[in-house]
């Protein structure tokens, strides 16, 4: 026995329920200015100039312009490309210009409001269909962030072909945290940033070009919700607030409100994806033919990333022997798109789920069947060759299946009753995840852990951040069964990027896969050092009585590859990710024939996790995953103006579900244990995104036969679709 | 000077009359556990009660809250005990990230003053006026309905 | 600025409040603050000027007269209120749960939904198939408005700079057919894309009176003449639904289409009216 597989009370809980836990926004040091930031109002232009209103009071107002900058006037994530304030060009619409410091909050945006900019507009690209080898440059010679091929077998073959175009729009990733930083200059020189963020080094990375002579520690304060929202955009306000700190020596805060956190921070990348395809007379897939272009807005942040990643899911969880996928991600004027769970795989699968419901569609076969004929099975290979052993397609989907049918008469599901005038529908969708980085993105990364013997107690050193998915629980709970000590002894340190090493960045759903199986060799390696102190083997606790030092011990441990992955990052073929995690869904719900609302009735998820490590926290991503993947279905949709700013940039208008909308939702977990990891388990942060869109498209087609092909399936979509039938 | 009794303490503070009782709160009070997750009345996550009724504090100015009982997050658990609704919320793994987590029991906590054993739709009604983004409400719900429940009772 | 050390006046009863209102006829009116204080941070409002009636007893109170069966609802009732009050028609506690969520409608009036007048005002159509009365007073007296001559254009409502709406008078004969209806951009928390209040007499198989009201489709809340004369004198034709497009002006705005508006408006009245049958 030990903690691992059970339900332990997560280690945060006490501080949470109490209102102890202090996240941003709560920490005040003695002294503290209050920063805003002043922004483009225009799409692509020049800055001409920026001047003080002369009839404001300037006395306790501090202001920072990228002259301000000592060194690199850029935020560096994978590229040099990102300014932290625009000098020259501004190439999107709330594009950092200027910043202030007061006081007070209020005073702080009343002195923005009289910064004034004068700009000269030039033609701006909002469209991505025209921004490939556009006259206008936003990015390098063509606008093309990146492009991928992955080829195998030949495309071109005999046969009558069946083809598609899916479109999915953005999506914010509504965090209820808003972002903020904390920018404390230090005794000794340099400073502190504190903040919401999901990656301390990837803020110390980003500023080391922008502050090179300045010496920083960056400190994560408690985070309410990041989704990858909180992956990169945090070095940007960092950045804000460290220029800011610097030029006022005093600490500074920088919180944004809500509406501009909505029109200012990174979305889901939108995209469209041309799927073309042909079966067999069985009913096998023959030919598959995916071509997927995503927008990456004005600067390159991560999107090659992204597009890696759709690239690698665009055939679904389905083996086809002839395989093309191909994408392109391009520049447009709009606000850069960034990281949100799944990380262009939801994109990508919501093409190719809605692509099989065409093809069954078509042939006249049900598209559970037309799926379990075509499903990856082991022995199988992918696009980019790689052959699967442990393939769990059929398993989740039986495992759903069941429990739909165990649970909840239909009566119960649909209750009626009401206003509205309902037809049921019912969907399903088949989905997997690659998980951890791609390729060999962990030996080149060398995660590390730290752990330290502290009395009686261990702790643990690492950058994998608690953002609410249960990090610091399960990372106890693996360090704890793995030295054979009660959970209650071991914690997790502060995020300091001080104190801790770098552990790679809370991402990718490798945090309990891959760190997580760094923490347990930590526990390993702390087990033997004590091992040899002592001189003896032993368990742990016994050697830790037999020990005579009370001095600290500690051990740090990095990640190694195992060489098991064969990968080739240049011609994209190989094993793309260690492991996958295989789900499967099906969505209950009732569409309104009068208005088009789809009311959610029930949501039956069978995930794979390898192991649940903490069935609860495990089942708690499972359904947090699931209800955004609900949203993005129906309700979520970013409406830009002519600038490509976001206008429905308040709660009220940007539609997340409440506890009214969202279904009763039954959790299976299945367990096809990963070798690679802690005691089996894989990834599970992002798959649940992947599956809920299609299997609503796919239900509301069931419901009242109409074919909807595009993100956010809203009301207005619904009924227009209805109309046209 | 504003007057009224906060977490069972009288308190006078000498904001302007306008000011946002969030602000009050969090600032010259300095409780920081109720939060601001929008600034207009949009996900709860500022929620207090104010002589008993849940209401967000950010659309409350001070000077309504004259002589009024107000009690937020830090003000449910009794003599360092946390309240049922609180340690059913670690029992169930309801709060993830935490920042809508004192919102949530604070809303709980005036509704089953009236619903002690409520449905999960009479839950979720309750309760529609906070929003998460971690949980999918599942397990908050479960949370809510299981706070004062007997043990061993399953309901609908 | 958002604050201001400026006083806020505060009434404790009725006649401090018209005194107040007559001496501050420019001043905005605090009531539960659900609007008002989201116009505060906007900036659109200034905090100087303000005439607070949260602790105003006498605007207060649901009574039910015994005799006439008319409710008097005090203007600064909130629609909590209203949804634990017995003498309130199940069909306005309805539309009270419609209102944002538990939060909004422990602090937001039934006054300030009113004379916010905003054209998507979740009560509005409602208070309009009901025949409602407001009452309004000023130091000089009180006068009662139907609220049919109450909306008088996009956001301006028949009240004079010193006067306060102080109660609603409606009169629920519970023979009649009432709906109400909110399709809202979810299930909580929503504003409004169409809302319908809805009343038929029926005497005899025939309509002899027909209140049918929509919000969200026009500067102003509206009732539907068309609609309205339609149905009037004949039994239930859910044909006069064909008439809804005629008597709305509804637009696109950010969160939905002039066209589906157009459509749900006319669909939800034709549902009501099949299901009167």
């Amino acid at each position: 026995m030990g903690p691992v597989g059970e339900n332990i009370p997560r280690t945060d809980g006490p501080a949470k329920v109490t209102g102890d836990a202090l996240y941003v926004d709560d920490i005040r040091p003695a002294g503290c200015l209050y920063g805003a930031t002043v922004r483009a109002k225009i799409a692509h232009g020049k800055l001409l100039g920026i001047t003080k209103d002369p009839d404001f009071d300037w006395t306790d107002i501090t202001v920072v312009t990228a002259e301000d900058i000592p060194g690199k006037n850029v935020v560096y994530l994978m590229t040099e490309d990102q300014p932290a304030l625009v000098s020259e060009i501004i190439r999107h619409v709330t594009e950092p210009i200027a910043l202030v410091a007061a006081p007070t909050r209020d005073r702080a945006l009343e002195a923005a409001k009289h910064i004034q900019v004068e700009t000269e507009s030039l033609p701006a690209i909002l469209d991505p269909a025209v921004a490939e080898g556009h006259t206008t440059k936003i990015f390098g010679e063509d606008n093309v962030f990146k492009r991928i091929t992955i080829e195998k077998g030949d495309i071109a073959q005999d046969g009558e072909v069946i083809e598609g175009t899916y479109r999915v729009g953005h999506q914010e990733q509504l965090y209820i945290e808003p972002q903020g930083m904390l920018a404390v200059p230090r005794e000794n020189g340099g400073l502190t940033i504190i903040g919401s963020m999901q990656c301390p080094f990837y803020i110390d990375k980003a500023l080391a070009s922008m502050l090179p002579d300045v010496d920083m520690n960056v400190v994560q304060a408690t985070t309410g919700g990041g989704f990858g929202g909180k992956e990169e955009y945090p070095s940007m306000i960092a950045a804000h607030a460290s220029l800011l700190a610097l030029k006022t020596g005093k600490p500074v805060k920088l919180i944004y409100r809500r509406d501009e956190d909505l029109r200012c921070t990174t979305k889901r990348h939108p995209c469209t994806v041309k799927i073309r395809s042909m079966v067999d007379s069985n009913g096998k897939l023959t030919m598959w033919d995916a071509h997927i272009l995503v927008d990456g807005g004005a600067y390159n942040t991560l999107t090659p990333v992204v597009l890696s990643r759709a690239v690698l899911h665009m055939t679904g969880p389905y083996a086809c022997p002839n395989v093309r996928l191909d994408g392109v991600a391009v520049a447009t004027h709009t606000p850069p798109n960034g990281a949100f769970r799944g990380f262009g795989a939801p994109q990508a699968m919501f093409a190719a789920e809605r692509h099989m419901d065409r093809i069954a569609r078509t042939l006249g076969i049900d598209p559970v069947r037309f799926r379990r004929m075509n499903i990856l099975r082991d022995g199988d290979s992918t696009a980019t060759g790689q052959v699967l052993t442990d393939t769990g397609a059929e398993t989740v989907l039986d495992r759903c299946l069941s429990a739909a049918q165990s649970t909840m008469p239909p009566s119960q599901i649909h209750p009626g009753g009401g206003t509205g005038k309902y037809r049921r529908g019912q969907g399903l969708a088949l989905v997997f995840h690659g998980c951890g980085f791609t390729g060999n993105g962990e030996a080149w990364l060398k995660g590390k852990v730290g752990m330290v013997l502290d009395g009686r107690c261990v702790r643990i050193l690492t950058s994998s951040t608690e953002l609410g998915q249960g990090t610091e629980t399960t990372f106890c709970q693996i360090a704890a069964q793995e030295l054979g000590i009660d959970v209650h002894r071991v914690t997790v340190d502060p995020h300091d990027t001080e104190k801790v090493p770098d552990s790679g960045p809370t991402v990718a759903s490798r945090t309990c896969m891959v760190v997580g199986g760094v923490v347990q060799k930590a526990a390993r390696a702390l087990r033997a050092a004590l091992q040899a102190e002592t001189g003896s083997v032993a368990d742990f606790d016994v050697l830790l009585q037999s020990r005579v030092s009370e001095a600290e011990l500690r051990v740090q441990v990095e990640y190694v590859d195992d060489g098991s992955m064969d990968w080739d990052d240049a011609t994209y073929q190989g094993d793309a990710y260690p492991t996958y995690g295989w789900s499967a869904c099906l969505v209950d719900l009732d569409v309104d024939l009068d208005t088009g609302e789809v009311l959610y009735r029930r949501f039956v998820s069978a995930t794979d996790v390898g192991k649940a490590i903490h069935p609860v926290i495990v089942e708690g991503q499972i359904e947090g995953g699931s209800l955004q993947g609900l949203g993005y279905a129906t309700r979520e949709e970013v409406v830009l103006d002519a600038h490509g700013c976001m206008r429905n940039d308040r709660l009220t208008n940007y539609i997340i579900p409440t506890a009214l909308d969202s279904p009763e939702m039954v959790t299976e977990i299945v367990e096809i244990p990963y070798k690679g990891g802690p005691f089996g388990a894989k990834g599970i942060g992002e798959i649940p995104m992947d599956g809920p869109a299609p299997a609503v498209a796919q239900a509301i087609e069931c419901a009242v036969g109409v074919v909807l092909d595009q993100l956010p399936m809203t009301p207005e979509r619904v009924i227009t679709a209805m109309e046209n039938q | 000077m504003i007057k009224f009794i906060i977490n069972g303490s009288e308190v006078e503070v000498d904001s302007a009359p306008m000011t946002r009782l969030l602000d009050v709160i969090r600032e010259d009070l300095r409780l920081t556990g109720s939060k601001e997750g929008c600034g207009e009345g949009e996900c709860g996550a500022c929620t207090v009660l104010i002589d008993g009724m849940a209401a967000n504090s950010c659309l409350i100015p001070v000077a309504q809250a004259q002589d009024a009982e107000v009690i937020t997050v830090e003000g449910l658990a009794q003599d360092h005990r946390l309240a049922p609704i609180q340690q059913a919320f670690i029992d169930h793994g309801a709060a993830q990230c935490g920042i809508c987590t004192p919102g949530f029991l604070v809303t709980a906590s005036a509704f089953l003053v009236d619903n002690p054993h409520p449905t999960r739709q009479e839950v979720r009604e309750a309760l529609a006026g906070n929003l998460c983004r971690c949980t999918g409400y599942q397990k908050i719900i479960d949370a809510v309905q299981d706070s004062l429940s007997e043990p061993g009772r399953t309901r609908e | 600025m958002k604050t201001s050390s400026a006083p806020v006046h505060s009434a404790k009863d009725l006649d401090e409040a018209l005194a107040l209102r007559h001496a501050h006829p420019d001043a905005t009116i605090l009531a539960g603050g659900t609007d008002v204080m989201v116009f505060l941070e906007a900036g659109a409002i200034d905090p100087s000027r303000i005439i607070n009636l949260w602790g105003c007893d006498g605007l207060r109170g649901i009574r039910e007269d015994e005799e006439t069966g008319g409710v008097r609802i005090g203007a600064m009732s909130t629609w909590t209120d209203l949804i634990r009050h017995a003498a309130i028609p199940e069909v306005l506690q309805e539309c009270g749960r419609t209102v944002g969520a538990a939060q909004i409608q422990n602090r937001g009036t039934v006054g300030g939904n009113i004379v916010n007048a905003s054209p998507a005002g979740d009560s509005l159509p409602l208070w309009l198939a009901l025949d409602a009365e407001f009452e309004v007073a000023s130091i000089a007296g009180s006068r009662r408005i139907a609220a049919v001559d109450f909306w008088k254009d996009y956001r301006q409502v028949d009240l004079r700079p010193d006067e306060l709406l102080i109660a609603v008078h409606i009169q629920p004969n519970y023979t009649d057919h009432l709906h109400y209806r909110k399709v809202g951009t979810r299930m909580a928390l929503a504003i409004s894309k169409v809302i319908l209040g809805g009343r038929l007499r029926i005497e005899d198989g025939i309509v002899t009176q027909a209140r049918v009201a929509l919000g969200s489709v026009a500067p102003v809340p509206l009732r539907l003449p068309s609609v309205e004369a339609a149905l009037v004198g004949k039994p239930i034709d859910a044909g006069a639904a064909d008439h809804v497009a005629q008597d709305i002006q509804p637009i696109d705005d950010v969160r939905s289409t002039s066209g589906y508006r157009t459509g749900v408006a006319t669909r939800i009245v034709r549902s009501w009216l099949e299901r009167c049958k």
